[in-house]
């Protein structure tokens, strides 16, 4: 009912509302618009730097702009394709898996959401204000601090911008998800996907500050004559890797335990069984993240850091094997006896499981301290690392959005094209990325803007380019797949997967109260728990009664835009001291806004009981 | 230090792995075909992890195959509801200590040779006589100053085949990495502070591909260098002729006179050093004549010179000699080039690598006039090879 009056409702109504939504399934839609926007970006960026390396001494793109394609791609695909993906698909599923009818905090999601974007935007503001960042994503200095351009300075206070967004996303989903559950969700019964974002959360809690400080001493050296990272004045450049990769490395597991979680939500789902030791896999996600803090010298193996040094991250990180072991083998029992039914998702999942496994192995290979000075920044950790992070992270991406499509618009993608989409990206997947682990050992650097004739190189780097275009129309046909379902607009019913978790438990369209009555969880996998006892649908842990529900704000978008233009007079104040105006205007708008927050008193409404009866008689 | 760890690398000759491997790349530029002390050891380490690894993989993809083909949905049984299995204490416990067991294989010998590689201290009986080189690295080329010796090339750095070579490495601008993958692995040069120090040991002659492995600005991927390991003989003369080099010789033909001068005159000598000379803002040109290529990466003949010297940007962007110097027509151009290519201090080139002669080192040869002919015999055959 009252979708069909939100399809009449004007262009204009309808930005309005998502602008100062602080609903988390419209927020999930949000960070879904702008997490694809930017990983279609990176991906057109990833094309340039195959067409570049599809052969020998090719001057396709010059050597200045080819170091910026490559920071960018690195950068947005981290920064703003994955994690915003990833969060769309939390912010979708996360409370309605624990029977929460919001976020903890629904202002904060909205501010994390325009804070990402607004960040995101400032950073590719670089393509057109004098070249885009050019010192790699790891901006190591003090290559990143001679940068002569701008580009730098934009990485710096557009990650900033964006980081502070997804801290607060973090911390927001800690205090839903120990807060918010439905009575009987202990933590030994959260659904695997709210137990990986729960985890990625502390990571974020822990792992973004150490960013914060290093970008901040690089906007210090870079914009107000700091030394942190100038060795001639006494600064030391070391000191930006440990920073730099003390968030780096948690943050490969920030975004890959989520993937994990997806899988874990799928296999069950399509194996028509429970998760295979399920405490064992709680136990190895915990302890990954654990471990996932004291490996990050890892990618510092050859700076010098010594024998003592490099042994101790290397048996660390070797460690790190163990629960990913577990998981994988967990995987694999779960469907052992079950009932497969190889949907797309599931078509994912069992893509994903050899190739994750052959991403673990070769880190373990990595992890090797002294034949990692062999592999260290060469082709090979090009290869490892997109072997984990879209074997792993991409792919549980799609597989997440496929699975979930239902739930979050109410239609499915299709399932004929989806497995085409799948085959198409996989085998281009593998094409791309396999073939470079030879590159490096061959003797190819990563990073490289050409490589010459004669190296024994020319014929992997054009598999390699032909595997990068299939990927390509792989990551179209998915776009293409979105817009065919969203035209055709038929309907699902609301667990049309034969779901097990709380988030198949609610009508779809889902309700922008989630839950009418807060549902009683009786033991893991809550929605199958009841399916087996014959009653099809959760038994209420409450009497129906007024739901408290948050107003809409344009605050949030607000706060974002002042730190925008704040950033924009920061980075520009080097040229002339008069962009200390614009400055000074942004930080007003913040400031601000968030005094206006702070003074005035936003209650909320209530959605009545007797508006809920009513609405209860058209909706199951 | 070799013993167990060899015979593994037997084990996996007859399995083909080592052969599939080593045909991966170039002789003179792969990782997989190690000519070299440091990088055997490497490739020993990488064939122990790739074994383990492929039985894990074996392992996976068994229980994978087997599972997708056995329990795959069949027709007719959409409704069968699977035993709901909580998991099994037996089977976990399995794949936790097996798992534990292989890394601790892996890791015994990778903290041996993290501690063999990294230790520069040189043998007591060799201590002195040890081949201390400093690196220093800039956007975009390599210098090598022979500290003990009073030679300093650029691009190109000779060394004996007999022994471990000790380097110093450091960085005069943004990070580098230095890296000869045939030899060993690579290590980071930082700037100012923070020298590291590393050896190699190359067990072949060749003129071997060396490669900057740490993103340091536009020209990153042209910052090459060569190695040219020569037999000790060979290196000794090197040294010899290096060492006596007369930076004011007088060229022999009339254009690489006129070049001499063209090169004082329009500002090349300000970079760029003739003779041994602490490193500068430009590569050392001592042995310029010698050299395998041009800046690097382009085919070393007068043509890849004169081209470079009229547009240097266009081969290396964002190299530090662009607009530093007056403009040259091609006739300037090619008088320096005939004076560069003039450069031969010595009789030892690229070409003694790659000839394949062994020349014994003076001091051994003296010892062996002590022994009978078989040692020699053996010397013969290792040059064979």
């Amino acid at each position: 009912m009252s979708t069909h009056a939100a399809e009449k409702r004007s262009f204009g109504a309808v930005l309005w509302d998502y602008l100062t939504t602080v609903d988390h399934k419209k927020i999930a839609v949000l960070y879904l618009i702008g997490g694809g926007f930017f990983f279609v970006l990176g991906g057109l960026e990833a094309m340039l730097i195959r067409i570049q390396l599809i052969s020998p001494d090719n001057e396709f793109i010059s050597a200045q702009f080819y170091n910026e394609v490559m920071t960018m791609h690195g950068t947005t695909m981290i920064f703003l394709a994955a994690m915003p993906l990833l969060f769309a698909l939390m912010n979708a599923v996360v409370p309605l898996q624990i029977g929460a009818r919001d976020v903890a905090f629904p202002f904060i999601n909205a501010l994390g959401f325009w804070l990402f974007a607004f960040g995101g935007i400032l950073l590719n503001l670089s393509w057109f204000l004098g070249g885009a960042p050019d010192a790699g994503w790891t901006a190591y200095a003090p290559l990143s601090i001679l940068s002569p351009h701008h580009g730098i300075d934009f990485y710096a206070v557009g990650l900033q911008i964006s980081g502070f967004g997804t801290l607060m996303a973090g911390i927001n989903f800690l205090v839903t998800i120990i807060n918010m559950r439905a009575p009987g969700m202990t933590y030994m019964r959260m659904p695997l996907f709210t137990w990986t974002t729960f985890v990625a959360s502390v990571l974020i809690l822990f792992a973004f500050p150490p960013l914060t400080v290093g970008l901040f001493e690089m906007i210090f050296d870079r914009l107000f004559g700091a030394n942190f990272f100038k060795p001639e004045m006494g600064g030391n450049v070391i000191i930006w890797e440990h920073l730099f990769w003390i968030f780096g490395h948690p943050e490969v597991y920030i975004l890959v335990l989520p993937a994990f979680g997806i899988f874990s939500e799928i296999i069950p789902t399509f194996s028509k069984k429970r998760l295979f030791g399920y405490s064992s896999m709680v136990f190895a996600t915990v302890l990954i993240a654990f471990l996932g803090f004291m490996v990050w010298a890892h990618h510092m193996f050859t700076v010098g850091l010594g024998p003592i040094a490099n042994s101790i991250f290397a048996v660390a990180t070797m460690a790190i094997a163990v629960p990913t072991g577990i998981k994988i083998f967990n995987w694999l029992l779960t469907m052992w006896g079950g009932n497969i039914r190889i949907t797309t998702p599931m078509l994912y999942a069992l893509g994903f499981i050899p190739s994750f496994t052959v991403g673990g192995m070769t880190g373990v290979m990595l992890a090797a301290a002294a034949a990692d000075l062999q592999y260290h920044d060469s082709y090979f950790v090009v290869a490892h690392f997109h072997y984990v992070i879209v074997g792993g992270v991409v792919l549980g991406v799609l597989a997440g959005l496929t699975y979930w499509w239902p739930r979050m618009f109410g239609t499915m993608l299709d399932e004929k094209l989806g497995k085409w989409t799948f085959w198409i990206f996989f085998i281009g997947f593998h094409l791309t990325f396999f073939i470079q682990h030879f590159l490096g050992l061959m003797g190819m650097p990563r990073r490289y803007w050409k490589f010459l004739p004669n190296q024994g190189l020319d014929l992997g780097n054009l598999i390699s380019t032909i595997g990068a275009v299939l990927m390509a129309v792989g990551a179209v046909m998915f776009v293409w797949n979105i817009i065919k379902t969203t035209v055709k607009g038929e309907k699902v019913s609301h667990d049309p997967w034969d779901g097990r978790t709380l988030e198949w438990a609610v009508p779809s369209p889902t309700p922008e109260y989630n839950f009418k009555q807060t549902p009683l969880v009786r033991g893991l996998d809550p929605l199958w728990v009841e399916k087996m006892e014959g009653n099809g649908k959760m038994i209420p842990a409450e009497p129906l009664g007024d739901i408290h529900m948050p107003n809409s704000s344009f605050l949030p978008f607000m706060m974002s835009l002042g730190l925008f233009i704040a950033g924009i007079g920061v980075i520009y104040q080097v040229d002339h001291k008069a962009w200390w105006i614009v400055a000074a205007i942004g930080f007003i708008i913040t400031f601000g806004t968030m005094f206006l927050r702070s003074i005035k008193d936003d209650l909320g409404y209530h959605i009545h009981k007797e508006d809920l009866e009513d609405e209860g008689a058209g909706v199951k | 230090m070799k013993g167990w760890m060899g015979r593994f690398r037997a084990l996996f000759l007859l399995s083909g792995l080592t052969l599939l491997l080593s045909g991966c790349g170039k002789p003179y530029l792969s990782a997989l075909q190690p000519k070299g002390e440091g990088s055997e050891m490497l490739f020993n380490l990488m064939l122990l992890s790739i074994g383990i690894m492929i039985f894990v993989f074996l392992v996976v993809i068994i229980i994978y195959t087997y599972v997708v083909l056995k329990f795959r949905q069949k027709k007719g049984q959409e409704d069968y509801i699977p035993k709901q299995t909580e998991g099994s204490h037996l089977l976990e416990t399995v794949w936790t200590v097996i798992p534990i067991i292989l890394l601790l294989i892996l890791a015994v010998p990778t903290v041996q040779y993290t501690f063999a590689l990294s230790d520069t201290t040189p043998d007591e009986e060799v201590e002195d006589d040890a081949l201390w080189i400093e690196v220093t690295a800039q956007q975009y080329w390599w210098h090598f100053n022979y500290k003990d010796l009073n030679i300093q090339t650029s691009q190109e750095l000779y060394i004996p085949t007999d022994q471990r070579v000790y380097l110093e490495l450091t960085s005069l601008d943004v990070i580098h990495s230095f890296w000869i993958p045939t030899i060993s692995g690579k290590m980071d040069t930082n700037p100012i502070e923070n020298k590291n120090q590393m050896w190699i040991h190359a067990y072949e002659e060749d003129v071997y591909w060396g490669k900057c492995a740490e993103l340091c600005g536009p020209s990153h991927s042209l910052m090459d260098f060569k190695v040219v390991a020569v037999s000790p003989g060979e290196f000794e003369q090197w040294v010899e002729d290096m060492q006596n080099v007369n930076p004011d010789a007088e060229p022999e033909t009339v254009a690489a006179q006129e070049g001499r001068e063209l090169f004082q005159e329009n500002s090349c000598a300000a970079c760029h050093a003739v003779g041994s000379s602490p490193v500068a803002v430009g590569p050392n040109l001592t042995s310029f004549g010698d050299r395998t290529t041009v800046a690097g990466v382009l085919e070393y003949d007068k043509e890849s010179i004169v081209n470079w010297l009229m547009d240097p940007e266009k081969y290396k962007p964002g190299n530090q000699m662009t607009k530093k110097y007056p403009e040259l027509d091609e006739e300037e151009a090619e008088k320096i080039a005939d004076y560069l290519m003039s450069l031969k201090p010595s009789d030892i080139g690229p070409d003694d690598a790659e000839d394949g002669d062994y020349i014994k080192a003076q001091k051994d040869e003296d010892n062996n006039d002590e022994n009978t002919s078989e040692n020699n015999n053996e010397e013969n055959t290792e040059d064979q090879q």
